[in-house]
């Protein structure tokens, strides 16, 4: 062995419980020819109940469309174990790089999954990890692994390792509608619901610190904007005016929240301070102006107007004290119908619904030349929302009248769809890094 | 307070407007049509009222206007079509006549586009609504509105017909006190 493992690092994760569930079911629905064949071998383990560790970093990095997992049938009677006889044969897989690990128990319930990534062409070990964790936590680990691994290989910051929270709408058998906001890893697993009512849920929006979720409530039969916190299920009751109390956005700073009240009789677009409630008001018209999204430096909000006739984007700027800035300006000039604009947290895109010949996508924006193109090519998308590496979106589609969670990238590869959760599923907000 | 859903029952109708109209010309059964009026109406006819027949016949038209309790809307537009306009007069007649009875406008949207504009558009189409009223003399303290935007939609399917019938401001009647 060239080299022993490089750097160790011990998780002591300390996470919301959660139940395993079966069957997901990722569906790719648009294959990619760039992406680069990798071979993620199962983890060495006398552990039968173990979960899959191998399974789950295989799955992350597929659904990433930057690899192609070799398939396991052509792993089998390989060599587990970097040598370099066992290395002259993973090039034979066609293959610039390979995974391999080990899961031990230690007793009480704990264990040492260890991983090494190798260089193939080169014959040497790019990095290598050890983590203690408890089992309910193994498939944390797994994309834990899966970051490591996507920042080694691309040199962008992975972000399999972070959450979703949506909104889910079910038929009781009562006839009754029931709607739930959950949260779930960004595969899919380990949903947990945090809010269950009869009346309308909306609007999912995670706090900078990942700990905390704004969203709009329905309950007592009109809506009011709430910020929940996520480990203790505190909530605070934020906005209940008059009218429309709608679509709260986050500033990257967390001392704003953007939001849409109906106060002065039609939408408007608002500027909140979190800790004193004290409301700015940053839209003057009597047109519809909602739907607003922070720039990442926190200088500019953008948002949709129908000032114009149609819904289309807008920005405007926003000073340090949470005050408008400037006039807006519209962005949005291709297609006839634009709306919930949301910034990569990069800075550098707006995605959002893009309507054209009754068809509404999910386009991109590179706000640079102001180019634009479509990354899903969807008939009723919606809500979309970025990763926090800004490499991946996820939004919502429909499938046979069912809302269902869709991912791709964002030059729109690799498109794929969630499908673990049940019922009609919709507004997906994909989380900041976890803290 | 309780709502009653009145565009699906024009029974609840007959009896509203039959407490409402205690001595008037017609009584009704929520089941008549501006023709059937006729011969119902004739039986509860006043002496006060000259032209017996033509009076109840106007009442069962306003009756058959004010069972229609849902005004659609053609795609993002908050504009009120022509054919909803008498709809909604006879409407803000009953309510001028009955300023104890209340109304909640409730804004709908089909399912395209997104969800935070629809909620804002169907507040529009509710207020558009509520503006008809207000100008035919209704007191605003009659009219409470709310917007549920895509989330609630009466069809369905999803097709063109369903998203027709989404597009829509239902007139909800409070309980009469």
């Amino acid at each position: 062995m060239k080299k022993l493992i490089l750097s160790i690092a011990v998780l002591c994760i300390t996470q919301l419980s959660f139940s395993v569930q079966a069957g997901l079911n990722i569906t790719i629905t648009e294959g990619v020819d760039s992406a680069v064949p990798i071979a993620v071998f199962p983890f060495d383990t006398s552990d039968t109940k173990v979960l899959d560790i191998a399974q789950v970093v295989a799955s992350d990095l597929q659904r990433s469309a930057h690899f192609k997992p070799v398939g396991r049938d052509k792993l089998a009677g390989m060599p587990s174990q970097h040598s370099s006889s066992a290395n002259n044969q993973w090039r034979t897989l066609g293959v610039e790089s390979v995974i391999v690990g080990s899961i031990k128990s230690q007793g009480n319930g704990s264990y040492k999954v260890e991983f090494r990534l190798f260089d193939v062409i080169k014959n040497e070990q790019i990095t290598g990890y050890s983590f203690n964790a408890r089992s309910k936590d193994m498939r944390k680990v797994g994309h834990r692994i899966s970051d490591i691994v996507f920042q080694q290989l691309t040199g962008v910051k992975g972000a399999f390792d972070t959450k979703i929270a949506y909104v889910m709408a079910k038929d009781k058998r009562n006839g009754q509608k029931q709607y739930v906001l959950a949260i779930a890893d960004s595969d899919g697993y380990n949903e947990q619901i945090i809010l269950k009512s009869p009346w309308p849920l909306m609007s999912p929006a995670w706090s900078p610190d990942a700990k905390q979720l704004a969203y709009v409530s329905f309950e007592k039969g009109r809506p009011r904007i709430f910020i929940q916190d996520l480990a203790s299920g505190k909530r605070q009751l934020i906005s209940e005016e008059k009218g429309l109390n709608g679509a709260p956005a986050w500033s990257h700073d967390g001392r704003f929240l953007a939001l849409t009240l109906s106060r002065d009789n039609n939408a408007e677009v608002y500027v909140m301070e979190v800790a004193t409630r004290k409301l700015n008001r940053i839209t003057q018209n009597s047109a519809i102006d909602t739907e607003a999204s922070w720039a990442p430096d926190g200088n500019v909000i953008c948002f949709t107007s129908d000032r114009g006739g149609r819904p289309q984007l807008y920005e405007v700027k926003i000073d340090e004290q949470g005050k408008r800035d400037s006039r807006p300006k519209r962005i949005s000039f291709e297609g006839d119908y634009n709306s919930r604009p949301t910034y990569s947290p990069d800075g550098r895109y707006i995605a959002m619904v893009h309507g054209e010949r009754g068809r509404y996508q999910i386009a991109v924006m590179d706000r640079n030349n102001g180019q634009l193109w479509i990354v899903a090519d969807t008939r009723l998308g919606e809500s979309p929302s970025f990763a926090p590496n800004s490499a991946m979106l996820i939004y919502a589609s429909e499938v046979r009248n069912q809302g269902v969670l869709e991912a791709v990238t964002v030059e729109g590869r690799g498109r794929q769809r969630l499908g673990l959760q049940t019922g009609d599923v919709r507004e997906p907000a994909w989380s900041p890094y976890l803290p | 307070m309780k709502l009653l859903k009145l565009g699906m029952l024009a029974i609840m109708l007959g009896t509203l407007l039959g407490a409402c109209n205690g001595g008037k010309t017609t009584k009704t059964d929520g089941d008549s049509t501006a023709t059937g009026g006729q011969s119902q109406g004739a039986e509860g006819q006043g002496a006060d009222l000259g032209s017996g027949i033509d009076a109840s016949q106007l009442d069962a038209e306003q009756q058959d206007l004010l069972s229609k309790r849902v005004i659609y809307f053609e795609f993002d537009s908050s504009l009120i079509k022509d054919e909803f306009v008498e709809v909604l007069k006879a409407h803000a007649q009953y309510l001028s006549e009955h300023p104890g009875t209340k109304v909640i406008l409730e804004g709908h949207t089909d399912k395209r586009g997104s969800r935070e504009y629809n909620i804002a558009l169907g507040e529009r189409r509710a207020q558009a609504v509520e503006k008809l009223l207000l100008l035919q003399g209704v007191s605003s303290s009659q009219i409470q509105i709310i917007s549920f935007g895509e989330e609630r939609p009466t069809a369905l399917s999803d097709d063109e017909e369903a998203y027709s019938l989404n597009r829509r401001v239902e007139i909800l009647y409070s309980e009469h006190r």
